[in-house]
């Protein structure tokens, strides 16, 4: 056993509304310079949608993650199979060096713009009203705006965007056909950012290893200095959450705000959660399992990375973690941390598509999404409509639900539909058992059968209430005392570096030939 | 006399201190830099068709440049051979007409292309106009002065070892024609702007991608 620890997250979906705050918090602290203006490390996209970039999830064309051939299913032992990254073998990288036939452009994105304010003061005087024309960020030069970084921003139900979800594909035509019935329609937000990943493919597709995990902390980073424009860590990462600076010929990502996180803080995306819907914690895991974890057969991979996550409350798992060099407070705050609970105790989050087998240490509680209504006789919306007699116009059975499970089963866990199932019957028992407490208006046998059906008891759906609906700060974020300053200073003289602007870069990040 | 001391011994000499000099200067000042400027993200299409051929054909062109450099004996007997002599020359010339062609394009797509003309440097036209000059001008000498792969072995090698030996004797290659000489010279004078331009990318080919594993994780307080 290799303990190791990783800031991790949880994203409440249902919780999510869409309001693009985590967005632009990011931006503004991140992304506002030159060659970043198209990227959003943290982007809200609507689903089922085609995302952005523009159909991300369609592996066949950005060849992004990791895949087992067909024969090495047949190997029984997934300790033994052997991995390959979709896009390359290490001498396909080396001959694609100079044009990587699977690297998105700027197109798959959007052009960034600006508009011609300016010309609203100074235009002549005119029978016309003078209008703010969009420039183009990159040349400078006016444009047409044909895409933005939101464009299918709560589109669901459209034939342009949510009908080409790839997750869409083994949605029968029926369920197909429901989702974009006029009364139906159903959509959820789908907030990501990096995964910072336990077997991250944009570190394996980098040509020059500028690309590292942090051991302490788990974050993943890309060298500046070290990168060298070979661009396969943005077609290597699935979730396309590297990003290539056009200005400056660098790839970025997502750093988790590890500034923040070594002050105390929590990423500006999740300080700035509206919606609260997100939780970050440490999460022990055994770093000699992320092979095997990677490599489990497709139905899974969700449970084999379960089991690759340790218990702090395991002494034996803490004197692992102690020898590692993880220190008391860190196994403290391993604890406490709300991700663990919705990951491992509930096992109510999920891993966004494990499939990719890089390993995600985000996970997402999938959305149960409002209680289906239908208009009703007297024109109006009633929820109880379609429910049969006696059954409480409730949170809905499973079969109910409104968004098909197949494409739920498709984001959340490898197509496994049992998995989500079991998480939707744990999340009904809470509504069930909470509608009793609160509105009465439950019989108590629907409720013991709810509970019963979810293999859960009155405390954990209570606890489960507890952490999504009213918890504190300090009870979503649980960030560790990482203690950076230590580390930094048994490697840097602190003293030479006295009065001046930090450790960062001593130059400007320019190009300068 | 003075003129061709100049050109072909202390020219040379000028070019290769400057690249060694500048282009450690650079990694150990300016390690961000130390790249070329991929624009495949702002335009991908035409990139495509210039990118590989151009460095496909130039590759394997230099590469028999300095093959037969180094093992002048056996490329010797190797172009005796007429139908062998007139194969390589053949290959080496369409190789050459590719890389050649691939770097119009990229030019071309440089002026064309709004986006990419953004993130042109005054050294990348510099540079760009001294590849295709360079090439234009070792086409030409394939052509209009035949067998180039036989006659380097009495003129340029041995003008080139003379400059390694530190014994400089520019007797070997005086006499050429002019076309050729600038070739020779113009070899030099990339080498010299090498540092200073996107070209240092040549020498960060991340070959270590072959034999490193592929997870990087670094750490802090130990190292493992
Ligand atoms: S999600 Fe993040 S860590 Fe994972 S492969 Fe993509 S960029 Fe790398
Ligand atoms: S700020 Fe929170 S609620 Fe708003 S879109 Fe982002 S994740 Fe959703």
């Amino acid at each position: 056993m290799d303990v190791r620890s990783q800031v991790s997250m949880v994203f409440h979906l249902d919780k999510c509304i869409g309001c693009h705050t985590c967005s632009i918090a990011c931006k503004n602290i991140w992304t506002d310079r030159k060659g970043t203006e198209y990227m959003w490390w943290n982007n809200v996209e609507t689903k089922p949608g085609t995302g952005y970039p523009t159909m991300w999830e369609d592996q066949n064309k950005y060849k992004g993650g990791w895949q087992l051939d067909e024969k090495e299913l047949d190997e029984p032992d997934p300790k033994k199979r052997k991995l390959k990254l979709k896009l390359q073998k290490k001498w396909g990288a080396l001959g694609n060096i100079f044009a990587n036939p699977n690297l998105p452009t700027l197109d798959d994105y959007y052009e960034p713009w600006t508009y011609d304010y300016e010309n609203l003061f100074t235009a002549a005087l005119s029978e016309e009203q003078p209008t703010a024309r969009a420039i183009s960020l990159i040349t400078g030069k006016p444009m047409e705006i044909e895409a933005g970084p939101n464009w299918d921003d709560d589109l669901g139900g459209s034939p342009v965007y949510a009908a080409n979800d790839p997750n869409l594909e083994h949605v029968t035509e029926e369920e197909k056909a429901q989702l974009s019935e006029i009364e139906r329609v159903v959509f959820f937000y789908l907030p990501r950012i990096c995964n910072h990943c336990l077997n991250p493919a944009c570190v394996g597709a980098c040509p020059a290893g500028a690309i590292y995990k942090r051991g302490e902390d788990g974050v993943v980073l890309i060298g500046q200095d070290k990168c060298r424009a070979w661009r396969m860590c943005i077609s290597g990462c699935p979730y396309k959450k590297t990003y290539f600076n056009w200005g400056t010929g660098k790839s970025e990502k997502c750093i988790l705000c590890y500034p923040r996180l070594e002050s105390g803080q929590p990423p500006a995306c999740f300080h700035s959660c509206v919606g609260r819907i997100r939780y970050l914690g440490l999460l022990f895991y055994d770093a000699d399992k992320i092979q095997e974890v990677a490599s489990a057969s497709p139905e899974d991979l969700v449970e084999a990375q379960r089991s690759a996550i340790l218990d702090p409350n395991d002494p034996e798992v803490q004197a692992g973690a102690r020898k590692n060099g993880i220190t008391d407070t860190m196994i403290e705050a391993a604890k406490n941390s709300p991700v663990y609970k919705f990951v491992k105790v509930w096992n109510l989050a999920l891993p966004l598509h494990s499939e990719y087998r890089t390993v995600p240490m985000l996970f997402y509680v999938p959305p149960m999404l409002p209680v289906l209504a239908k208009v009703n006789e007297n024109g109006k919306y009633d929820s109880a409509r379609d429910f049969p007699e006696g059954l409480a116009p409730l949170m809905s059975a499973l079969e109910r639900n409104r968004v098909p499970i197949t494409y739920l089963a498709s984001l959340f866990s490898a197509g496994n539909e049992s998995i989500v199932e079991s998480v939707y019957k744990k999340l009904i028992a809470v509504r069930v058992f909470m509608r009793a407490q609160r509105a009465g208006d439950v019989p108590d046998s629907e409720v013991q059968q709810a509970l019963e059906n979810a293999g859960t008891t009155a405390e954990e759906v209570q606890a489960i209430f507890q952490l999504t609906s009213l918890p504190t700060y300090e009870e979503r974020f649980v960030i560790p005392p990482m203690a950076r300053e230590q580390a930094v200073d048994e490697t840097t003289g602190v003293y030479a570096h006295k009065a001046s602007a930090g450790f960062g870069f001593r130059k400007a990040p320019a190009r300068r030939f | 006399m003075f003129v061709e001391s100049v050109l072909f011994i202390a020219f040379p000499y000028v070019a290769v201190t400057l690249a060694i000099a500048v282009t450690l200067f650079r990694y150990f000042t300016d390690r961000f830099s130390y790249s070329t400027q991929s624009s495949q993200f702002l335009e991908g299409r035409a990139l495509f068709w210039g990118s590989v051929p151009w460095h496909y054909g130039i590759l394997i062109i230099l590469l028999a440049h300095v093959v037969a450099f180094l093992f002048q004996d056996a490329w010797a007997a190797l172009v005796a051979d007429q139908t062998t002599l007139y194969s390589l020359e053949l290959i080496g010339l369409s190789l050459a007409i590719a890389a050649m062609l691939g770097l119009s394009v990229l030019l071309i797509r440089r002026l064309r292309s709004s986006r990419v003309l953004v993130v042109t440097s005054t050294m990348d036209w510099i540079l760009l106009v001294a590849l295709l000059a360079q090439v234009a001008l070792g086409i030409w000498s394939a052509l209009f002065f035949r067998w180039g792969s036989d006659w380097f072995l009495f003129t340029a090698a041995p003008w080139l070892e003379s400059l390694i030996t530190f014994q400089p004797d520019t007797s070997f290659v005086v006499s050429l024609p002019w076309v050729v000489k600038l070739h020779m010279l113009g070899g030099f004078a990339i080498v010299a702007i090498f540092p200073f331009t996107r070209l240092v990318h040549v020498i960060t080919v991340p070959i270590t991608y072959l034999w490193r594993p592929y997870q990087v994780v670094v750490w802090y307080r130990r190292s493992r």
